[in-house]
């Protein structure tokens, strides 16, 4: 045997429970949490953090996977969802991977679970005190496609300069008649910071607002942290003659009837055919299970 | 009856067990060994150590292996492995004056002490597949020349320093404090200590890019290369409890330092400045790219009017990064339904809207506005 | 050797899940201002340092986060060499250096001045100070009213500097500029983010 095999056979020995809890080191984790402290005492200010390198790639979730990492324990129950659905690959991944290096207990309800690792969705089942939501997020600074400089969007958060921002969106409306910003719609945190949601679809911003659980926001590849205390004002960006609104969908979950969630829209051949079904999952067969019925059902 | 998709969890392991087989390919086919990654494909292995911070050839070979030859792939394997070590500080300055040299060239003298020295290079080769190497003949003994153990050899930017014609190197501060851009997110203005680790991390295509643009008058530096030095050099630790330096062993680099214009300032007389690369084992074009897009950085220290890309600092250490941008660009492969429903609800809307506007219109009026 | 032997007297007992939930309880004592959380597992420590004020150190303070000391807990080398020994986090003489303040008598904390209230770039960059308080309540005190609040909740702790309840005001005022408040006794935490107004006393 050479001397390089050998080696590699003491680390397969060694292997991945040499690993620590959640992955992280000890001290990774107190940064982290450090600068989970100050974004939940500053609600909607981006803190940088020294995001370190995943063993899963950049923009796919790492940010949200060390915020999760830095505040899982023992106890607690974790859910990941991606669109709204437990199921979708990139949901099933990070669940594995916090399953092999936590051993932690994950569940796919809303309501069962202490931490819900989400990416583009909110649930739809009202969250409740103690429970903590963390977002992954891909671009967090609100302002970024307005001015891609760092140290000029910086600047204008320090000094709330949110004009821009109001000008973009009027001129969608002088262009379109409608804001055309769909998801990722800008708020403004307890009067003061101007925060980006994540791609959640504007559908979700309202929920956000007064809500029992604690959001956190975990952007990895732009390495910064944002939080929204619970019961924290979150305003969407409007005008007076412009209110916020929310998408509507004109027909109901083909498969619960729920006629007040998020649907994705699913093509069922090359005719033409489509049908919309709730994108949270979870809740979808929650209802299902209390003997609601849509009409693909 | 709709049923929505489920067994993400089967699809993916499936997906590894057969990603595990491809990569192993014809099993008729000897497996590749870790050795013969790190000693044939010597060079895929530095840059995966260069990118990868990590020097460890061994490391680097799996990680080559493992991602079937994806340069980029085995980088991120590195740099995973990389977070997972512990660090217990930084070494002491690298005196690469003192390099067990293979190969030293310079671009601005003929000839300087210590001669220039090829090395193993790729530069005066014609570039014809060779078929003796297909057919794996052995190749013929290498030249050897008496060993020369102390033959000075000072680096060129030190001989044109004892003119006051080239900027000295920036004094050394013992215990100053050394960015590390890994533990420690970067905050605008950096400083040339993080912008050279960034450099020497950054992926080699995007910062071969920057520097051949800085030559084409993008932020033009007029360089020259002062000196190409690759070889051995002792690397140096020193514990906190024993406060003197301990060697580690000796690392293979190649270190590149430009020669560049300035014209001087009210302040500075007229003077060579320079620009700085260095990278494990034998990344020249890496070292050299790099000292370009250094010295392009150092517009604003110099006082130069920065308008080009590779002068913008944000702009390259945000972009130059191989894991983030493939990352980025690459999660676009994941779902975004959600997103995409929101757009198309939107799009719904306003061509609706734009229909019945039209509708609205007389067919006269049409006409006339198109 | 006496203080050699202190200093090693043991830190958390299971490092990792201590930490973690010591972390856990600040979270939400910041996230619920006018709550009380509890700190699971305290350490052993040297006298006169508070368990809680300890936990705490423990589990966010390290190289990267400097600890002040009050005068109380600075004046006790055992304290000093306990903390530097477990968190190895510098232990600073100048306030405005330190990332957590450990106060252990808090009716002679130091005007909030003093420490590093971040900048309007970064106004994390700022200490949060925990205060060791005999009584923790929430049954009376300080009227409480901002963001991790539905309503309006109380927090009563003693003792304190006479105008803490200024001092809040105060730095509130400066937002997002400002320093964040624990107080923890007998094995509770609670927050006072720098976001948290005070209405008054009931």
């Amino acid at each position: 045997m050479t001397a390089m095999s050998t080696r590699g056979f003491a680390r397969l020995a060694s292997g991945a429970a040499g690993t620590n809890f959640g992955y992280l080191d000890e001290q990774t984790k107190r940064m982290i949490r450090r600068a989970i402290l100050k974004a939940v005492a500053i609600p909607g200010y981006q803190v940088p953090f020294a995001s370190r390198e995943m063993p899963m790639p950049y923009g796919w979730g790492t940010g949200g996977v060390q915020v999760t990492a830095a505040v899982l324990g023992p106890a607690d129950v974790l859910k990941v969802i991606d669109q709204g659905s437990d199921d979708t690959t990139n949901a099933v991944s990070i669940r594995q991977f916090f399953a092999r290096t936590s051993g932690i207990a994950t569940t796919t309800s809303t309501a069962a679970a202490s931490v819900i690792q989400t990416r583009h969705r909110i649930p739809e089942h009202r969250l409740k005190e103690g429970q903590v939501l963390v977002y992954q997020v891909p671009i967090p600074e609100p302002l970024r496609f307005l001015e891609p400089r760092e140290t000029e969007t910086r600047r204008m958060h320090a000094l709330s300069e949110y004009g821009l921002m109001h000008v973009k969106l009027y001129e969608d409306i002088a262009r379109h008649g409608h804001i055309a910003t769909t998801y990722a719609y800008p708020v403004q945190v307890a009067g003061r910071y101007v925060m980006d949601p994540s791609p959640t679809p504007k559908f979700d911003n309202p929920k956000m607002d007064d809500c029992p659980a604690l959001q956190l926001f975990g952007a990895g590849r732009e390495r910064r942290i944002y939080a929204v205390p619970p019961y924290t004002r979150v305003r969407s960006l409007e005008f007076e003659d412009h209110p916020f609104t929310v998408q509507r969908f004109d027909r109901p979950c083909a498969l619960c009837g729920a006629a007040d969630t998020y649907l994705d829209e699913v093509v069922t051949d090359d005719r033409g055919g489509r049908i919309f079904v709730c994108s949270d999952t979870d809740h979808c067969e929650e209802r299902r299970a209390a003997g609601h019925r849509g009409e693909a059902a | 009856m709709y049923v929505a998709v489920k067994g993400g969890e089967a699809a993916i392991a499936n997906a590894h067990r057969l990603l595990a087989h491809v990569r192993r390919g014809d099993p008729a086919v000897p497996e590749l060994g870790l050795e013969q990654i790190a000693e044939q494909l010597a060079l895929a292995v530095d840059r995966v150590m260069t990118e990868g911070s990590l020097y460890d050839r061994e490391l680097a070979a799996l990680a080559l292996k493992q991602a079937r030859g994806d340069l980029v792939e085995a980088v991120f394997l590195l740099r995973a492995c990389r977070t997972t070590l512990p660090r217990f500080g930084h070494s002491a300055p690298l005196d690469t004056g003192r390099m067990a040299v293979r190969r030293r060239i310079s671009a601005t003298y003929k000839d300087l002490p210590g001669g220039q020295v090829l090395g193993p290079t790729f530069d005066y080769t014609h570039r014809l597949l060779d078929f003796t190497l297909a057919a794996g003949l052995p190749p013929p003994p290498p030249a050897e020349a008496p060993a020369e153990p102390d033959a000075p050899m000072p680096r060129v930017t030190d001989l044109l320093a004892d003119e006051s014609l080239i900027e000295p190197s920036p004094p050394e501060q013992p215990g100053a404090p050394v960015g590390d851009l890994t533990r420690e997110p970067v905050s605008y203005p950096t400083g040339r200590d993080t912008r050279l680790q960034a450099l020497a991390r950054g992926d080699e295509g995007f910062v071969l890019a920057l520097g051949y643009s800085t030559q084409r008058g993008y932020g033009r530096t007029h360089p020259f290369v002062g000196e190409i030095r690759a070889g051995a050099v002792m690397l140096e630790f020193v514990p906190e409890e024993l406060g003197f330096p301990v060697p580690l062993g000796r690392i293979a680099l190649t270190e590149c330092q430009m020669v560049t214009q300035f014209k001087g300032s009210g302040e500075r007389p007229p003077q060579f400045t320079r620009g700085y690369g260095l990278a494990f084992g034998g990344c020249e074009r890496k070292a050299m790219a790099m000292a370009l897009v250094d010295r392009s950085l150092r517009a604003r220290e110099l006082g130069e009017e920065a308008t080009a890309p590779a002068q913008d600092e944000e702009f390259v250490l945000a972009h130059c990064d191989s894991l983030q941008a493939t990352g980025f660009v690459e999660h676009l492969k994941l779902p975004h339904h959600v997103d995409f429903q929101a757009e198309l609800e939107l799009v719904r809307r306003l061509r609706a809207e734009h229909a019945a506007r039209q509708a609205a219109t007389p067919p006269m009026l049409q006409e006339a506005a198109e | 050797m006496a203080l050699a032997a202190a200093a090693l007297a043991p830190g958390f007992r299971d490092p990792v899940p201590d930490a973690q939930g010591t972390f856990r309880a600040v979270m939400e004592a910041l996230a619920r201002p006018g709550s009380l959380q509890r700190l699971a597992t305290l350490p052993a420590v040297p006298e006169p340092l508070p368990p809680e004020l300890a936990a705490i150190a423990l589990a966010l303070a390290d190289h990267e986060a400097p600890l002040w000391l009050d005068v109380r807990l600075a004046a006790a080398p055992a304290v000093v060499d306990w903390l530097r020994f477990h968190s190895g986090a510098p232990v600073v003489a100048d306030p405005a250096s330190a990332a957590f303040a450990l106060i252990a008598d808090p009716a002679a904390c130091p005007p909030l001045e003093a420490f590093a209230r971040g900048t309007p770039d970064y106004p994390d960059r700022s200490a949060t100070l925990v205060l060791a308080v005999a009584e923790l309540t929430t049954a009376h005190g300080l009227i409480l009213e901002g963001p991790g609040i539905r309503g309006r909740a109380l927090l009563g702790a003693a003792p304190l500097p006479n105008d803490f309840a200024q001092r809040l005001e105060r730095n509130r005022a400066g937002f997002p500029l400002g320093v964040d408040h624990l107080l923890v006794a007998s094995g509770r935490v609670a927050g006072l983010p720098r976001t948290t107004r005070i209405l008054g006393v009931a």
